[in-house]
């Protein structure tokens, strides 16, 4: 069974763009990333798929449940983080952790301090005095102290300090092999390469591709980089080439054999091949594709 | 009822100022008419001939000299604008708020369907109105035996009763407008008790405007016709209790559907 499963999913906000056909599939168990710049519709698609937000047109399931006419089910076994996570000011942490439980009609008072205490959260504080990073840390112990089943996390990292945030992942990892899925939404590429299976890159409203992240990453496609010369070399099937700073620097994804005896005639100081970063790859997605 | 109790505990500070100020507005007043009673009377003639600020007033037709008059005259601006803005500003804030404030975002991804919220949320406001009316009725009991008047029970009832229900019906509309804007609601909660209570005192000047008492809800909290006739005026209390249904049910089939943004 699917535990995300959208179909022509569409959202307009009068006549502004949210979403467009989004067909996005995301199986049980699954660590999927969504990737996309600002403004692209992760926030939109998350608020859809958590009924907050009712579609123009399409469908969606949540583990196996409409999202319109089951929402309430649907939140009974979903935990979700907002990226702007905010909260009742003159509550304590520990009183709005509470609060929320009751609202589940759970008692998870000991899962709560457990979670305070990994994400180095003092349950004591008041909710208005807590820094950004802080309130994050609430959202996420709401998110994960009543041991959901699916995690919708919409950008989880921002404002969480680095080792905060390597704990977080830790707890997701946790969660994720005990058989809970997550999704998350992301602008940070290399937290998609470290801890997603699979990812989806959105843009202008539309799923460009979907898919495990290792055969998204090695398309076969290598990074060459040329030391000592300042001429793009004439070999046929190279994208992307430049020619900067005594260095020449281009993309091949044709074959290598070829490539090795077209380079040996060239003259160079240095040389370096390499798998391009996720990096290279997600931002060739969010700036050639419709174009 | 967790979020009905939850709503009760985050206003129970502004609950009790507005009835602290309320109730002790209402027992000075009270707690004036023995100084005031033989001067008023002697104003009553001159009073009832100042024309249209007397009619505004219903002091044309009824003596201030008289406790039940001058206590039904002292609650108009009271209890009428008093409790209205209470009403309307705790309504107004009931939905909206959360939602200018980003915490429906936080609510709303709880496991509690949209007519759950609604349905505790009005009952949490329409309590407070409750509690804001009682106090005001157990002040004016408690003053009343203190300064040793003897109003008529029923009469006295029926005014207290009447901006009871006038509360209600503004808390209702309020409600309604809060399940529809987002945020920024307070002024127009502001404007539209006051807008209601003009609207009364002109129609209540002229003749010619009288057809404004079919618009604001003050018409049945009259005292005039309340005293005189020992009833509220039916007529405009079916369109006051029509208006709060409607809008009741407005609020949730509009926030049922709503996108929280």
């Amino acid at each position: 069974m699917f535990a995300v499963k959208t179909d022509k999913l569409t959202k307009f906000y009068g006549k502004n763009r949210g979403i467009e056909q989004v067909c996005l599939n995301v199986e049980e168990g699954d660590f999927y990333g969504f990737i996309g710049p600002n403004g692209a519709g992760k926030s939109t698609t998350i608020r859809l798929l958590i009924g907050l937000i009712n579609p123009t047109a399409g469908s969606a399931e949540v583990l196996g449940k409409n999202i319109q006419k089951d929402r309430t089910e649907i939140l009974s076994r979903i935990g979700y983080l907002p990226s702007e996570a905010m909260f009742y000011n003159g509550m304590k942490v520990r009183e709005l952790l509470a609060y929320s439980a009751s609202l589940r009609g759970k008692d998870c008072s000991k899962e709560a301090e457990q979670l305070c205490e990994r994400l180095d959260l003092d349950p004591t504080r008041k909710i208005g005095q807590l820094s950004l990073g802080n309130r994050k840390k609430v959202g996420i112990a709401c998110a994960l102290q009543h041991d959901p089943e699916l995690y919708i996390l919409d950008e989880p990292t921002s404002g969480l300090d680095p080792l905060i945030q390597h704990e977080f992942f830790k707890l997701l990892g946790e969660r994720n092999a005990k058989g809970a899925t997550i999704f998350l939404s992301t602008h940070v590429l290399s937290e998609v390469g470290h801890y997603c299976r699979n990812a989806g890159v959105i843009r202008e409203g539309r799923l460009l591709v979907s898919g495990d992240v290792a055969s998204l990453v090695h398309t076969g496609a290598k990074q060459i980089v040329l030391r000592g010369t300042n001429t793009i070399p004439d070999i046929p099937g190279i994208q992307n080439p430049k020619a900067e700073n005594d260095s020449v620097s281009f993309m091949y994804s044709g074959d290598q054999k070829q490539l090795i005896s077209m380079l040996s005639q060239l003259d160079f100081r240095d040389i370096n091949i390499s798998d391009p970063s996720i990096e290279d790859v997600f931002i060739d997605f969010y700036t050639k594709e419709g174009e | 009822m967790t979020i009905f109790g939850f709503e009760l505990k985050r206003n129970r500070i502004s609950l009790i100022i507005w009835c602290a100020v309320i109730a002790s507005m209402i027992a000075i007043s009270i707690l004036l008419f023995p100084l005031m009673e033989k001067t008023m009377t002697e104003m009553t003639e001159l009073l009832a001939n100042m024309g249209g600020l007397s009619a505004a007033y219903g002091m044309d037709q009824l003596s201030i000299g008289d406790y039940l008059n001058y206590y039904a005259m002292e609650c108009s601006e009271i209890l009428g604008l008093g409790g209205g803005l209470f009403a309307a500003l705790t309504a107004i804030a009931a939905l909206s708020k959360e939602e200018r404030e980003h915490t429906a975002e936080f609510l709303l991804t709880h496991p509690v369907s949209r007519t759950r919220v609604v349905t505790e949320k009005l009952l949490a406001v329409l309590l407070q109105v409750v509690l804001l009316n009682a106090a005001v009725a157990a002040v004016t009991v408690i003053c009343t035996i203190v300064i040793g008047q003897h109003p008529d029970a029923a009469k006295l009832a029926l005014v207290l009763l009447a901006y009871f229900l006038l509360h209600i019906e503004i808390a209702c509309v309020s409600f309604c407008i809060s399940a529809f804007t987002k945020g920024r609601g307070v002024g127009i909660g502001i404007g539209l008790v006051l807008l209601a209570y003009f609207l009364n005192i002109i129609a209540n000047i002229t003749d010619k405007a009288k057809a404004l008492r079919w618009i604001t809800p003050f018409a049945y909290t009259d005292s005039t016709y309340i005293i005189k006739n020992t009833a509220v005026d039916m007529r405009y209390l079916a369109i006051g209790v029509a208006v709060s249904v409607i809008c009741v049910i407005a609020a949730y089939l509009k926030y049922n559907k709503k996108d929280i943004t």
